[in-house]
């Protein structure tokens, strides 16, 4: 993916919005108490940005923004930037509210082992829908 | 606060099905004109209890919701640990005539919502006779998949977990906190593999894209009531499916998603009311 589209004001924005991530997790106990078990390593890409994820105990201790080379990781929830963007809303619109109307659109995937993203599925949904909490313009 | 006892009755009935005796659990509230209704994969009959609490419905209607074998807290007959539960078209028609038939209830109104939806239509089409009216929530002939069922019971992955987590995305966001937390409450609670059996039929046995033609509303009126937040039976499933029945009439419902009973309901009232107005008048 090119680095002129990553530089996309749109895209810009949202991974800007997205490399809150931390904050906005640590500002949340409860989703912290919910992945109480869950350690996972996996990337988010935010249209053609990628993230590198590290969790431990419900807790991230590793965020790094790519690009990437020859990065290793289990699972990866790729959207487009429109998905993203429409998901963050305070309220999305009908079809563009869910990680799974967005999978079922074709503008996001699952990529990887995703056992361990299945089996902390409502943790992970909410951990993506974080951003929502910040402003994003469209 | 002083308690409320609510005037929901709960019951216990033995009906054979498929020649297998079951204990099958029901619950109902008010007079008057049958309304049987049918609760959505992997859950149970408590998804209608808002209905069964509304006194401008139980005046005129006799709300009964039954949990279908292996569900809520009707058991799975006897022998269960020896098989895979799979829902079937016919065991599943089967199964709503002999719990009409067994309460001896006069041409019953029946809704079902998603998979109670889909047999509706079948009703429509194997017994339109036997109703007076037919009400499909979150309704089609069929829907595209959006996810693998194997992953809804494996060892390695809670099944309660994961059935709400996948179906959480189907309320709407407007929905009240509350009500979407029991919604997910009553997926969390369901048994190993029963969501996934009851989707055996919504996804393998239950194709009805070819028959649904058939429905002759005339005999039975068929309404189709789908939420706009719904994308696993989309408004535009159910249509596609009201476009082959001549007479089926069609609501997309504003602000819910594919539990509107149980999830907000405040808005399904607005939606229902009407139609059920209609029934009454009609009876």
């Amino acid at each position: 993916m090119s680095d002129a589209h990553a530089q996309n004001p749109d895209t810009a924005s949202l991974a800007a919005a997205f490399e809150q991530l931390p904050h906005l997790l640590a500002a949340d106990p409860d989703l912290v108490r919910r992945g109480a078990f869950f350690d996972a390593r996996f990337q988010v890409g935010i249209g053609s940005t990628p993230f590198d994820v590290k969790l431990e105990a419900g807790c991230i201790t590793g965020f790094e923004r790519g690009p990437f080379l020859m990065r290793p990781w289990r699972f990866a929830i790729r959207g487009t930037s429109e998905a993203w963007s429409h998901l963050w809303q305070p309220i999305p619109e009908p079809g563009w509210h869910d990680v799974f109307a967005l999978t079922k659109k074709g503008c996001m995937v699952l990529e990887g082992d995703i056992q361990p993203l299945i089996a902390n599925l409502q943790y992970m949904k909410d951990l993506l829908v974080l951003p929502r909490n910040i402003i994003v313009g469209r | 606060m002083p308690p409320i006892i609510e005037p929901i009755i709960g019951r216990y009935m033995m009906l054979e099905l498929s020649g297998r005796s079951h204990r099958l659990y029901f619950e109902e509230a008010g007079e008057g004109i049958p309304l049987v209704c049918l609760h959505t994969a992997g859950a149970d009959g408590r998804q209608f209890r808002h209905l069964m609490l509304d006194k401008e419905i139980i005046r005129k209607f006799r709300v009964i919701a039954f949990d279908m074998p292996w569900h809520g807290k009707s058991f799975p007959p006897e022998g269960w640990e020896r098989e895979e539960y799979r829902l079937t078209t016919a065991a599943y028609t089967e199964m709503i005539v002999a719990f009409c038939r067994a309460l001896e209830l006069d041409r019953p109104a029946v809704m079902g919502c998603s998979i109670g939806g889909r047999i509706v239509l079948n009703l429509a089409i194997e017994h339109a006779s036997k109703f007076r009216a037919l009400i499909g929530l979150e309704a089609a002939d069929f829907q595209a998949p959006w996810y693998d069922t194997t992953w809804l019971n494996r060892p390695d992955v809670h099944g309660g977990e994961v059935c709400a987590a996948l179906i959480s995305g189907l309320i709407a966001p407007q929905s009240p906190s509350s009500a979407r937390n029991e919604v997910l409450w009553m997926y969390k609670q369901g048994g190993p593999g029963v969501f996934k059996g009851d989707l055996y039929f919504y996804r393998v046995d239950g194709d009805l894209r070819s028959t649904v033609g058939r429905i002759d509303t005339t005999v039975c009126p068929l309404y189709l009531m789908t939420g706009e937040y719904d994308f696993s039976c989309t408004p535009d499933d159910t249509t596609r499916t009201a476009q082959k029945i001549a007479g089926a009439e069609v609501t997309t419902m504003e602000q819910v998603g594919h539990f509107p009973m149980a999830e907000n309901p405040q808005q399904f009232r607005k939606y229902i009311l009407p139609i059920l107005e209609k029934i009454s008048a009609a009876s």
